[in-house]
């Protein structure tokens, strides 16, 4: 049943995959990012009570969405990596943590930059925003873990660790807003059935929110082939493409 | 559209500054990151290139200097036999 995946153990047929996926992404990633986001700051009717403060929304969403939505994928590809000792999977894993990081580092700052004239403060101590931010702790602690060895594997497997235990933080990030009393609203776009908004608003969301996820497979493809590379540098497929390469 | 003007578009409602601030901010931080990427490809490349080199210069070497023994050893049987013919 599994045999169809098999070819795409092979760390060649793999880069080569994703050297042919990579234009696809980036131009499906320009299209949607270009008419959501010109949709989200032009045409998007202002909210009733934040105003255009609002538009920030259509960054901020997406970006914290992703952000766990990333660290669900890097938990998967570690979870491989540990029990069935995938060598690609530890290569994704390590290609999906900087992005992870940037888009909750993106969360983090817009969310600032909203809360300021909305709440009257940057920051404050509550359970969305504090979850959040351990998040990025995470991600960085799995970024320095894939890089404190000179040994991948045994880099992939620490780092992997980290990764599964840190899964937790994910459900607390999603619900922390039900659980706790916090200044931070709840989800309007993710409410089971209906979303409560309106549909101008909802259209240039849904598009941005395309975007960005073509735009972090742009991203992970480019980090994942870098990996590939440097993960097999002696092989001989790999000798052949640099010499025809290199400058 | 939602604006009359560029001006109001750039004041957002009051709110121009932390709306820019989140879009600037977010533009910065993904495209370091997509650059970065991207270049990190052709560097790796260069790399495993130079490692290449390395280790092509470092089995020449090791051939040379072996062809050198070599030599030497003849020269020194040479010289053995020389040896026990003048005694």
């Amino acid at each position: 049943m599994w045999k169809w995946l098999h070819p795409y153990a092979n760390p060649e047929v793999s880069y080569h995959l994703t050297n042919k996926l990579l234009p696809w992404f980036s131009g499906l990633a320009a299209v949607f990012l270009t008419i959501g986001l010109v949709w989200a700051l032009l045409f998007a009717p202002a909210d009733y009570q934040q105003g255009d403060s609002f538009r920030i929304f259509y960054v901020h969403v997406p970006a914290a969405s992703l952000s766990m939505g990333i660290y669900f994928a890097m938990a998967i590809a570690a979870f491989s990596s540990l029990v069935w000792q995938l060598k690609l999977a530890d290569a994704s894993a390590a290609a999906i943590a900087p992005v992870g990081a940037a888009f909750t580092a993106i969360a983090l700052i817009t969310g600032a930059a909203w809360g300021k004239p909305m709440w009257g403060t940057w920051w404050i101590w509550d359970a969305r925003l504090t979850s959040e931010l351990i998040l990025l702790f995470l991600y960085l602690g799995v970024i320095a873990l894939h890089n404190a060895f000179e040994d991948k594997n045994l880099a992939g497997k620490a780092a992997g660790i980290l990764t599964l235990v840190g899964v937790i933080n994910i459900p607390i990030i999603k619900y922390s807003v039900d659980w706790w009393n916090t200044l931070h609203q709840g989800s309007t776009v993710s409410k089971l059935g209906k979303p409560s908004m309106s549909l101008d608003m909802l259209w240039p969301f849904i598009f941005s929110f395309i975007g960005f996820s073509f735009l972090v497979g742009v991203i992970i493809c480019l980090r994942f082939r870098n990996e590939i590379l440097a993960r097999n540098s002696i092989r001989p497929w790999v000798r052949e493409l640099v010499k025809n390469k290199a400058c | 559209m939602q604006f009359n003007s560029f001006s109001d578009f750039i004041n957002m409602g009051g709110y121009g500054f932390y709306v820019w601030l989140s879009f600037g901010v977010s533009a910065l931080i993904l495209s370091l990151l997509l650059i970065s990427s991207k270049r990190g490809h052709q560097q790796i490349i260069n790399q495993i290139a130079k490692r290449k080199q390395r280790e092509d210069k470092l089995r020449e070497a090791k051939a040379l200097r072996k062809k050198h023994n070599e030599k030497n050893e003849e020269a020194k049987k040479a010289n053995a036999a020389l040896n026990e013919v003048t005694e």
